[in-house]
């Protein structure tokens, strides 16, 4: 069928080594502050595919991002502190005994963070996802807020608004790039299945889509679900990264992050999230300028801080005026396009005469 | 739990409830008309406290008068923020809509830090509205009865608005059908023009009123009573002004009973609106005096 197959599975591996060899390289010439932003870019990425999955290419506006992030950090950092450090921490109430001497390795206990995101991820979805639309919004919103303040009050499993310091710290760009570009990979392949079709025709017509025998409610519930667990992966990466978690970071104002990523990049574009996601946390650090005292044209400029979210709000909301389709609308990256480029052309198919 | 502290819940939950009642009703409105939550509403209530604050301490005017100009500021950026920010998307998706609306509460929230800056400030309270009442074993507030007294007040207003007006009847027919109402001559811009200025001029109200009570005033101080608004709209039934002031009432009682009664829940309170709100939805998604409207293809 494909004549251009194997050159595009050749360049996919080249591709990957190529990224393999960037990230060994980066990790040993890099510096800690500039591998630092890397892995939160990585972070955000995630982030943003997997609220893509849901808001872009199956067409629910969640906004319960940060909620679920919230449970995959808190699973992934009470797994892996160790127990003197448990005991150090808990004093306002002691843990739990049976979370007590856990100890988990950092992989499994992200993996982990991710499967109990996904598990809130079904209990949330299952009610929730009967409403559609601004009702969706508000009550994924609203269990979001639920999740953080039962965090907030079961002082004796998650400390409480103290949140957990000491957590292991993981520093390698192999860890976040490698699960990133893991995702990626997944989310490719689950857009292109009969389940990814199945998303897109719910978000294009949802009645139609019923009509035509796609079973709404199954493939909505798969998206959220799958979304979750993205987001809790994403929560324990970043409970790894940063070593300290409280609930007042897994706010709102996280998941409008995460939604000005999926905007920006183009609603229903993997591609658009993961540049849209790289430039957002890079932008995110560079406009840190912003915030500081300057000196600027002989004058003495205060920091005014908060001034990243300002652009950050304005320019979500010129890009929702102006350019709703975002960086790259709903088209993606492939190699067909590159190839065209190039001008490696199609050999002639041959037809039956 | 003795009868005055009963008593004194009961004054608090009365007048919280007419606070969200207020508030509600501009929610309910604007959603009742161009089916979007309008997000940055709740900031409207930060704008106005803020603009009353800086009337009185700054610019020293009566505590009259500032309140009045802080109610012409806000419903003056109601009207802008729909005429920005909303109107351009009307035909777009959703999504978009929705996006915009999120955008524009973040923008005013984080101008507020960048401008205003984080840190609370004090609302003065001029002695002529607030002032302690003895009654009986109970104290209270004046608050606690010029805010239901004003909250009715401006309910009957919003009614006779709606019910016996011909903008009111314009505005119910837009919010039956967009379309049909321009083709009966119906102007829709004026109409959801008004419904903002009405929505905003109460969402001022109700910020002033709401940093009287709570004398603590920030630029994210509108963000939790929105949400608890926007929820008690939709309990009573989402387009309706009597169902806001109805669910209103039902939070505003139920958050203050749920403390008074189990003091240990206390920690969750916030969490009790979005609870009644998943219930709501899941077992009455009209709210009690809506419709349940079937979607038809």
């Amino acid at each position: 069928m494909d004549s251009r197959k194997g050159i595009k599975t050749a360049l996919t591996i080249v591709t990957l080594l190529l990224a393999a060899a960037v990230i060994y390289f980066g990790d040993s010439h890099l510096s800690r502050f500039q591998i630092r932003i890397l892995n939160l870019a990585a972070i955000f990425v995630i982030l943003g595919l997997s609220l893509n999955l849901v808001v872009g290419f199956t067409g629910m506006f969640s906004l319960g991002h940060s909620g679920f992030m919230c449970v995959g950090a808190y699973t992934a950092a009470i797994l892996t502190m160790s127990p003197e450090s448990k005991e150090l921490i808990y004093y306002m109430e002691p843990i739990v005994p049976v979370l007590k001497n856990i100890e988990w390795p950092v992989i499994p206990a992200t993996v982990m963070g991710g499967v109990v995101a996904a598990i809130f991820g079904v209990l949330v979805g299952f009610p929730a996802l009967r409403l559609r639309d601004d009702y969706l919004a508000i009550a994924t919103l609203g269990f979001a807020e639920i999740i953080r303040i039962i965090v907030t009050n079961t002082i004796s499993i998650t400390n409480g608004a103290l949140g957990l310091k000491n957590i292991p710290s993981e520093k390698s760009l192999w860890f976040y790039w490698g699960i990133c570009i893991l995702t990626i990979l997944i989310l490719k392949a689950l857009i292109n299945s009969s389940w990814g079709y199945a998303f897109k025709a719910i978000r294009d017509n949802e009645i139609a889509a019923e009509a035509m025998g796609v079973s709404v409610f199954k493939h909505k519930l798969l998206s959220f679900t799958i979304g979750a667990f993205f987001a809790g992966i994403a929560g324990a990466m970043m409970s790894f990264l940063i070593t300290s978690i409280d609930p007042t970071m897994f706010r709102f104002l996280f998941t409008f992050q995460i939604l000005l990523i999926v905007v920006l990049g183009g609603m229903g574009s993997l591609t658009g999230s993961v540049i849209a996601g790289v430039v957002v946390t890079i932008a995110m650090e560079w406009l840190r300028i912003v915030e500081r005292p300057m000196h600027l044209f002989g004058m003495d400029v205060p920091g005014i801080p908060g001034m990243r979210m300002v652009i950050f709000a304005l320019l979500l909301l010129i890009i929702i005026l102006f350019y709703r389709q975002g960086l790259m609308g709903t088209r993606e990256f492939n190699w067909d396009w590159v190839l065209d480029k190039l001008g490696v052309a199609k050999s002639k198919e041959r037809g039956v005469s | 739990m003795t009868l005055e502290t009963f008593l004194q819940n009961i004054a608090n939950g009365i007048s919280l409830g007419s606070l969200y009642a207020l508030i509600a009703i501009g929610y309910t409105m604007v959603y009742g008309i161009i089916r979007l939550i309008n997000f940055a509403h709740a900031d409207l209530l930060m704008v106005a406290s803020y603009a009353a604050f800086y009337g009185i301490l700054v610019f020293a005017l009566p505590w009259w008068v500032s309140f009045l100009l802080a109610i012409v500021i806000t419903t003056i950026l109601g009207i802008s923020i729909e005429k920005i920010a909303y109107r351009p998307l009307r035909d777009a998706p959703r999504i978009s809509a929705l996006i915009s609306a999120i955008g524009v509460s973040f923008l005013l929230e984080n101008l507020g830090i960048v401008l205003l800056g984080a840190r609370p400030k004090p609302f003065p309270r001029p002695e002529e509205v607030v002032w302690n009442i003895h009654l009986g074993g109970i104290s209270f507030l004046s608050l606690a009865i010029i805010i239901p007294v004003i909250t009715l007040v401006l309910l009957i207003a919003v009614n006779l608005i709606v019910n016996k007006t011909n903008v009111g009847i314009a505005m119910r027919a837009v919010s039956r059908d967009f379309e049909t109402a321009s083709l009966m001559a119906v102007d829709v811009n004026k109409v959801v023009v008004t419904t903002f200025a009405v929505g905003s001029g109460l969402a001022a109200v109700g910020g002033i009123m709401w940093s009287l009570q709570y004398p603590q005033i920030d630029p994210l101080m509108g963000v939790f009573p929105g949400l608890k608004c926007f929820i008690a709209a939709v309990m009573g039934g989402i387009g309706s002004v009597p169902g806001a002031m109805i669910g209103g009432f039902i939070l505003g009682m139920g958050e203050v009973m749920l403390v008074g009664l189990m003091p240990e829940l206390s920690g969750y309170r916030d969490a009790f609106a979005f609870v009644v709100l998943i219930l709501i939805l899941l077992f009455k998604p009209g709210g009690i005096l809506g419709e349940h409207v079937v979607e038809k293809v």
